[in-house]
């Protein structure tokens, strides 16, 4: 498996890049850390005529925080987010997430912005962006914009991002409620391999422990994570009881329809989402007791 | 071959400067071994998902078939053959994997062995679940993994008697 041909530039400044993108349009694509895009190129199904590597600018790599959220420039390693004390005190959702990145090698070469422009369905970062209402910024010649993760999955490895646009930057909001608790799972075939089913949830109730905020979001069961917001509905107002957990496993499950494929049938897929949600809703109910008694 | 297009790289391979014009979809792996016949490293699935072509790349792990060969331009690999001394010594990890079997035919091998010999570069002391999940990301089909595991176990034991 050999890609066909392609020219290739690799250059120092993000506007080099806008300026080259703008030129080739659709016949040119963006290479990072290639972990998704080379092998599609390998076995044909992407075809480009140039390759515009970004790995080189310095300015698309770190991981900024504020108040109110956390950026991740596009070119950020897995590995070097998923090591990240940042993500870890600020945006523990997302490190939990990202432990089950790929592999070692990937996670090396791998990036952040590269997880969310390829948008495979059972990829974990996506679905966090998903969970949690991330904003995508995307860059080209004539301005910014930002796209909020709901806008920007539309189908497997097929999102609002332009031909002529480069993602620069991922700002996934901090929850400014006192007592937060998250929780990510998935079930997957090999370890770390791309998940049959993952789910991501994330809660914050009052000191009272009554739920203020919930956000639940399921990959591999469409062609693209989906967020229930119906979970929401059924759990904000109310103590985090198990009869709650129990109603919104109910509503995860009421809301899916995947598909079944050679891996899974649809009838598995649905049940598992439903056992994973019931646990990772435990995991960030126990997180905010925890929090609550500190 | 006749390409359409060519770029010049440099790429310093096992300690080595190497200066070659090669096609921009030529992967590193390709380069590896049909330019400089370093066939060590393995060309398995080619698309990433077995790992027997791994390498270390500026320090880290990588798989050498998920990247272009003009995407090394300036940058140190290291290959399996960079493992063992230049007169051919094999290294301890080498040595631990021939006494514990942890082979049987030898595909997955190069792969293994960066991924066992960057666990121990980055962690001298690693318990049994942290080798399992060093080489979580490579594929052996002949000895279910054990003799793999105890290799890079007595490697380490090996290395600390050793400093």
């Amino acid at each position: 498996m050999k890609a066909a041909a392609f020219d290739y530039i690799r250059p120092d400044t993000l506007e080099a890049v806008l300026e080259a993108l703008d030129r080739v349009g659709d016949e040119g694509r963006i290479i990072a850390g290639g972990q998704t895009l080379v092998p599609m190129m390998a076995m044909r199904l992407v075809k480009a005529e140039l390759l515009i590597d970004i790995n080189h600018i310095q300015t698309l790599a770190g991981i900024q925080t504020s108040n109110e959220s956390l950026s991740i420039r596009a070119c950020t390693r897995q590995a070097e987010a998923a090591a990240s004390e940042k993500i870890i005190n600020k945006l523990p959702l997302l490190a939990k997430a990202l432990e089950h990145v790929g592999h070692t090698q990937t996670r090396n070469r791998g990036t952040v912005g590269g997880s969310i422009a390829n948008a495979d369905p059972s990829a974990e970062i996506p679905i966090v962006a998903r969970c949690l209402d991330a904003k995508i910024v995307a860059l080209r010649k004539d301005g910014e914009r930002q796209i909020c993760a709901g806008d920007f999955f539309y189908s497997a490895m097929d999102t609002a991002l332009e031909d002529t646009e480069c993602l620069t930057e991922v700002r996934f909001p901090i929850w400014s409620e006192e007592v937060v608790g998250s929780g990510f799972h998935e079930v997957s075939i090999r370890n770390s391999d791309y998940a049959l089913v993952a789910v991501a949830a994330q809660l914050a109730t009052d000191f009272g422990g009554k739920c203020t905020r919930a956000a639940v979001a399921v990959g591999g069961c469409a062609p693209a994570a989906v967020k229930i917001d119906a979970v929401e509905k059924a759990l904000v107002g109310k103590p985090l009881s198990d009869a709650a957990l129990d109603e919104a496993c109910g509503l995860i499950m009421e809301a899916l329809d995947p598909d079944t494929d050679v891996h899974a049938t649809a009838e598995y897929r649905k049940r598992v989402a439903g056992r994973i949600t019931r646990r990772v809703l435990e995991e960030a109910r126990a997180e905010v007791y925890e929090a609550r008694n500190e | 071959m006749s390409e359409q297009y060519l770029k010049k790289i440099n790429v310093t391979v096992n300690g080595m400067s190497q200066v070659a014009q090669i096609p921009p979809r030529m992967t590193l792996l390709d380069f590896l071994r049909d330019e400089l016949d370093l066939t060590g490293s393995h060309a398995g699935c080619e698309h990433g998902v077995c790992g027997a072509c791994s390498v270390i790349h500026d320090g880290a792990p990588v798989r050498s078939c998920l990247m272009y060969a003009v995407q090394a331009d300036g940058c140190e690999v290291t290959t399996v053959e960079g493992l063992s001394e230049a007169d051919g010594t094999l290294s301890i990890l080498q040595d631990c994997f021939c006494e514990t079997h942890a082979m049987q035919c030898g595909y997955c091998t190069p792969g293994m062995l960066i991924a066992g010999h960057s666990l121990l570069q980055e962690n001298p002391s690693p318990s049994e679940m942290q080798i399992v999940e060093a080489i979580g990301g490579n594929i052996c089909r002949c000895t279910g993994y054990r003799q793999i595991i105890e290799a890079i176990a007595l490697a380490a034991s090996r290395l600390k008697e050793a400093s």
